[in-house]
């Protein structure tokens, strides 16, 4: 694996914008019944302007540009801070560089940086993953 | 202020099957393009023994326990005012269809930030399959908010 170096950025990937729809989707599937995702009521009542997006949906999406990049059993580490709340029409972007090569248990590792953005460029979350090569 | 005498606790630990069609449901509400993820033959052709739980789904197991994250109800908290802080994820093995997963969660720490307009409780949890084997742990930091502080 010799073209990955530190700074390769893996393939980015960009989402369709959050719809309500793609929130009642992921609450049912992932199980999270928060309703401050799905109820506007609700949400109003707890002080947001809205539903908002559940932090995992957008972590879920970093995990497919992981596992789009390699297979999900060269994954060893996946984490993330949730810096910012992701609203109704965003557009996310998730990116990742590589910033450290290494070796550990034995094999290769390569170390990213991960980060998903909205279509203001903010970071929605920060994160890092750890890869075998 | 939450009740921090609970740091510690191990809440009662429970098992998920994983089933077919809900990784499929995942999948599709995470937009998965890869039919690893809801495809058992493509999942075959990959060289895996059955289709994959993606490397977010342990968090969903979290929540097929008896009640929607109980530290809710242990701690006295409003889901209302819960905001997700950061979530890790340590992999040592896969979670597939057909697996047995049993999940255990304790909570971790608690401490508080902005003179405790904030507080967080973390929450260690471990996933382990019907052979023993444990597959993945994961840290959550949940972030309640004080408005009144």
């Amino acid at each position: 694996m010799s073209d990955i170096t530190i700074g390769t950025a893996i393939p980015s990937l960009t989402l369709p914008s959050i719809s309500r729809t793609t929130l009642a989707l992921y609450a049912g599937a992932s199980g999270d019944h928060n309703p401050i995702h799905i109820d506007s009521d609700f949400a109003k009542k707890a002080g947001m302007s809205d539903v908002f997006a559940h932090g995992m949906l957008s972590m879920a999406y970093l995990g497919r540009m992981l596992t789009n990049w390699k297979p999900q059993s060269q994954l060893r580490k996946f984490s993330n801070r949730f810096a910012t709340i992701t609203q109704l029409q965003d557009v996310i972007t998730c990116s990742g560089t590589v910033v450290e090569l290494f070796e550990e248990g034995g094999e290769q590792r390569a170390r990213l940086e991960i980060v998903a953005v909205n279509q203001d460029d903010v970071r929605t979350l920060i994160g890092e993953a750890v890869v075998a090569l | 202020m939450l009740d921090r005498s609970k740091v510690g606790h191990e809440f009662d630990s429970f098992n998920v099957d994983i089933e077919k069609g809900r990784l499929k449901f995942f999948a599709e509400a995470i937009g998965e393009t890869n039919p690893v993820y809801f495809s058992e033959t493509a999942a075959h052709d990959a060289g895996y023994k059955a289709m994959l739980a993606a490397p977010t789904f342990p968090f969903p197991l979290d929540m097929e326990g008896p009640e929607l994250l109980p530290v809710l109800n242990f701690l006295s908290m409003d889901i209302s005012r819960l905001l997700h802080g950061s979530q890790e994820f340590e992999y040592l093995g896969m979670i597939y269809a057909g697996d047995n997963i049993t999940v255990t969660s304790k909570i971790k720490d608690m401490f508080d930030k902005k003179s405790g307009a904030l507080e967080f409780v973390v929450l260690e949890s471990t996933y382990t399959n019907q052979n023993g084997d444990l597959v993945a742990r994961a840290i959550n930091s949940l972030v309640y908010r004080n408005p009144s502080v």
